[in-house]
């Protein structure tokens, strides 16, 4: 039950761990997707460090969540854009909170409907603990395990902090 | 007695759970709809352009009514969802031999259909689906009879919000057969929801029906009058039947009195759009240079079509599946 | 069988009698009205305080749909479901199949009406062969058959030329004709009635003027060839006040308006129930103040059901493709009622304009409780409340007032001094 992190200096850590991983594997043009609405702000903050001149792209995967079932289309939907092609580029899929990983696997699956990426790099701000599917960062801002019946919410994008609220499902 | 349109399409949180009419329909809800389209739009630009939202679903296009048009971008729409489609053409002449509305659509419900999309001749048929055949079936009202045609005017929304905007500030014509036209009694429903100060019509008084002020529109007979400075212009088509039944004495006193020409289209503000809901009768209610020319977005009203229908689909499936959520629950 | 009802208000309204009294029925006849007579013991007594005791009803206008509709009725349960109404005499038009236009089709209603026992059935012949509106049928002889009167119904005559020597015929042999205008051309593919509720809907409007023109044409050739005329289920304000005129120019000309007529009114049409579908259509709501209007001041004289029963399938449709009327012979006196509940009429009017008002439309002997008379009566609780359609007995269950609730219940109908029906 620590108390949760300042978002500065871990977004700090990430860009130079990112920075470090990329070069290792020879990646000089990737492009960044950050996923609505925190991995977004992460993703602006990693890609001015990092590459700030890669193109940026954005995902809301309500259409391929897996819950439609159960809870249909979430109220507001936004268009994702991805201004680049997807072909053969290595990615940078960026979320704020890593949890069961079906948001993951959702944005995966949408990313490849656009066309074969070469390679993504999955970076989040925070890992919780609570994963449901086989979904691993390969860049981790930090580990944190939460108590029953909380959630962390990253709020923004200026100043971009970390609270903890009730879970509502 | 029966229920109105608002209670029949929505279910208790205001969902849609029905496609039945605009009538009732909140600005917020037609609001969202056209913001889900935009997405949906996005969709379609892509390699891939298949969601996975329906998949596993079985939608039925059960269309008493010929229509290859509206048809087909309902099917893609469909499958662009990931449903799978079930078409079910059936001409007016066989059920009257056969098996009736009810019993068709029974049937199919019973074949597990999650969805159906229903084209008919007679004013209310969708309703009558939604409310006494099949109410756990979402029903999406493809044009019945002269009363409604929700899809379209929903599409042809999105593309006047694409193309100008705030509907608050603009001026929009509908001009021909307004008496027998779905489209126009949706398109005028969903104008004036949707916040536009200055919707008019514009036809003869034999193909305007009774009690037109009630749609807060503005009436114009002279198209030179009732085109001028406006922001949209949407043509209406005129069928062969209106010559013969008395309403009008020929095609060539209609094309010059309601025409859109290049000549008329100029009345209108430079960069008016002009827009039909086809098929286009070139020579009849429109010229064929303003229908391919500049200011023309015809084409464009087919793409936006599936987006909206994709859309609507989404829309209502989520709404039974919360309805039933909710039955299940309170039992 | 000797019945003594105790204790009703008993009133009838042909003669302006409203007392609490008792009635002493014997042989089919009422015997005496008050103390009863010489060594009268009655079989039976009908407690019937708090009660009113009403002439038995007569309704212009009730589809017994047999011969020929089967699915949709038959002279024993519709004659059944009359009974439970109150009415005790009811007018069934031609268009049963075969139509009403020989004296064999007469004669078989005859028989299987006063076999089934349940209400008296005046039967109204077809002004032409097959209501074709061509050739004329043979009216004396219908007329000796037992038709009171003889209509077109809704189907057109062939032409002008044509009625105006059918009504001279008629008037020759001083039978009464029925006229339900509605101009073929103008009401044509038309539902609904033609202004801002149906445009919304997009169901083909029939414009007043359908009404109106065919009833001006029937009001001029009813004064050129003097026939005696009725004006069966007018429906709009300008119609009702062509009628008012004509009356008051002295032309002897009666009418009845639909009681659901009085009731709905075209908005009602707004979730497109097909229950709501009839001909001729509901009309606006200022047209249908202006039919209670004539109501209360007399210019219409009757209330008649204007029964059509369906079997469901027809119904169960969208509207437009649906049959049109309404099955709602056995709550015609509740609904009738509702005016009196509204304040539009006292109940003795009210009862006029179920009993005497129709039956002098047509010169029927019925509609009055007189001394040796028939004993024709409707028993009913003004004070006690029902549910319609609980206990629902007509063929068709084509009724949009099925599962509201109605002012009062018949409790007993009387029906040539037997009781033919009782409530539970």
């Amino acid at each position: 039950m620590s108390a949760l992190p300042e978002v500065g200096p871990l977004l700090e850590q990430m860009a130079n761990h990112l920075s470090r991983y990329l070069k290792e594997r020879q990646i000089d043009d990737p492009a960044f997707v950050g996923i609505h609405t925190g991995g977004v702000w992460i993703a602006e903050a990693l890609h001015q460090q990092v590459a700030p001149n890669a193109p940026m792209g954005t995902l809301d995967i309500a259409f391929y969540r897996d819950d439609f079932e159960q809870h249909g289309l979430p109220q507001r939907v936004r268009p994702s854009e991805l201004p680049f092609t997807v072909d053969g580029r290595h990615l940078i899929l960026v979320d704020d909170v890593l949890m069961t990983g079906r948001t993951i696997r959702a944005a995966l699956n949408e990313l490849f409907d656009y066309g074969r990426p070469a390679s993504v790099t999955l970076v989040t701000l925070l890992d919780i603990e609570a994963r449901q599917l086989p979904v691993r960062a390969d860049i981790l801002g930090a580990s944190l395990a939460l108590p029953a019946g909380q959630r962390v919410k990253l709020t923004g994008p200026s100043p971009l902090q970390l609270t903890l609220n009730a879970a509502t499902h | 007695m029966t229920q109105m349109p608002q209670h029949l399409q929505l279910n208790h949180q205001g969902q849609l759970r029905h496609f039945l009419t605009i009538e009732g329909l909140s600005r917020e809800l037609l609001t969202e709809l056209l913001d889900t389209a935009d997405s949906f739009l996005e969709v379609g630009e892509r390699a891939v352009k298949k969601v996975p939202l329906l998949r596993g679903k079985t939608v039925c296009n059960v269309f008493f009514e010929n229509s290859t048009r509206t048809r087909t971008t309902f099917e893609l729409a469909a499958k662009r969802l990931s449903a799978d489609v079930l078409n079910l053409n059936i001409s007016t002449s066989s059920t009257s031999k056969g098996e009736t509305l009810y019993d068709t659509l029974q049937n199919l419900e019973a074949m597990a259909a999650d969805m159906f999309v229903v084209r008919h001749g007679d004013s209310g048929a969708a309703h009558f689906i939604a409310e006494h055949v099949c109410p756990d079936v979402a029903v999406i009202n493809a044009g019945d009879g002269n009363h409604a045609h929700p899809t379209q005017a929903m599409l042809d929304m999105l593309t006047i919000r694409r193309h100008r905007g705030d509907f608050e500030k603009l001026s929009v014509a509908i001009v021909g057969d307004i008496l027998h036209s779905r489209v126009a009694r949706s398109n005028m429903q969903a104008l004036k929801t949707l916040g536009c100060p200055d919707v008019r019509v514009i036809a003869p008084r034999t193909l305007l029906p009774d009690g037109i002020e009630q749609y807060g529109v503005r009436v114009f007979n002279d198209l030179r009058v009732g085109l001028r400075d406006v922001d949209v212009v949407i043509m209406l088509r005129l069928q062969r039947e209106r010559m013969q039944s008395g309403l009008l004495p020929s095609e060539g006193e209609f094309y010059r009195l309601y025409g859109l020409t290049r000549e008329t289209l100029a009345l209108a503000k430079p960069d008016a759009l002009v827009m039909h809901p086809g098929p286009i009768n070139r020579g009849v209610e429109i010229e064929s240079e303003v229908a391919d020319g500049p200011q023309s977005v015809i084409l464009k009203q087919v793409t936006y079509g599936i987006a909206v229908r994709m859309a609507v689909m989404s829309m209502a499936m989520t709404g039974q599946t919360t309805q039933r959520q909710h039955t299940q629950e309170a039992n | 069988m000797r019945l003594t009802i105790e204790g009703a208000r008993v009133i009838d309204p042909a003669s302006h009698f409203d007392q609490i009294t008792d009635l002493h029925i014997a042989a089919g006849h009422i015997q005496a009205i008050g103390a009863a007579p010489e060594g009268f013991t009655a079989n039976q007594v009908i407690d019937a305080r708090g009660l009113i005791a009403s002439p038995g009803l007569v309704d212009l206008n009730v589809s017994l749909r047999e011969p020929g509709y089967s699915r949709k009725g038959s002279i024993d349960s519709e004659t059944r479901a009359a009974a439970a109404g109150g009415v005790t005499s009811l007018c069934c038009p031609p268009d049963s199949r075969p139509v009403l236009d020989t004296s064999a089709v007469a004669e078989l209603i005859l028989d299987r009406s006063q076999a089934s026992g349940h209400a008296r059935v005046l039967p109204i012949g077809a002004l032409t062969r097959n209501l074709e509106g061509e050739h004329l049928s043979e009216l004396v002889a219908l007329r000796d058959a037992g038709c009171v009167a003889f209509t077109q119904g809704l189907n057109p005559m062939g032409s002008n030329r044509i009625l105006r020597r059918a009504l001279e015929y008629a008037a020759t042999f001083d039978v009464p004709i029925i006229f339900t205008p509605l101009d073929p051309s103008l009401a044509e593919g038309g539902m609904a009635h033609e202004g801002p509720t149906a445009s919304r809907l997009g169901l083909i409007g029939i414009p007043e003027s359908a009404e109106t023109v065919a009833l001006a044409r029937d009001l001029l050739l009813i004064e050129q060839t003097g026939v005696r005329a009725h004006f069966s289920g007018l429906t709009s304000a300008r119609a009702v006040d062509m009628l008012a005129t004509a009356q008051a120019r002295g032309l002897p000309v009666t009418a009845d308006v639909a009681a659901y007529q009085l009731l709905l009114c075209d908005e009602d049409l707004n979730g497109f129930s097909s229950l709501l579908h009839v001909m001729p259509p509901l009309r606006s709501a200022a047209d249908r103040r202006a039919l209670r209007e004539a109501v209360q001041s007399g210019v219409v004289q009757a209330i008649a059901s204007h029964h059509r029963p369906h079997e469901p399938e027809v119904k169960r449709v969208p509207f437009a493709a649906s049959a049109p009327g309404i099955s709602s012979v056995e709550i015609l006196l509740p609904l009738a009622l509702t005016l009196v509940a509204d304040g539009l009429l006292e109940l003795p009017a009210l009862l006029s304009r179920l009993t005497t008002g129709p039956a002098a439309a047509l010169n029927l002997q019925a509609g009055q409780l007189t001394l040796g008379g028939a004993a024709d009566l409707t028993l009913f609780d003004p004070a006690k409340a029902c549910e319609i359609g609980r206990n629902w007995l007509s063929r068709g269950a084509n009724c949009p007032f099925i599962g509201q609730g109605a002012p009062a219940a018949v409790t007993h109908t009387l029906c040539n001094g037997k009781l033919v029906y009782q409530a539970n």
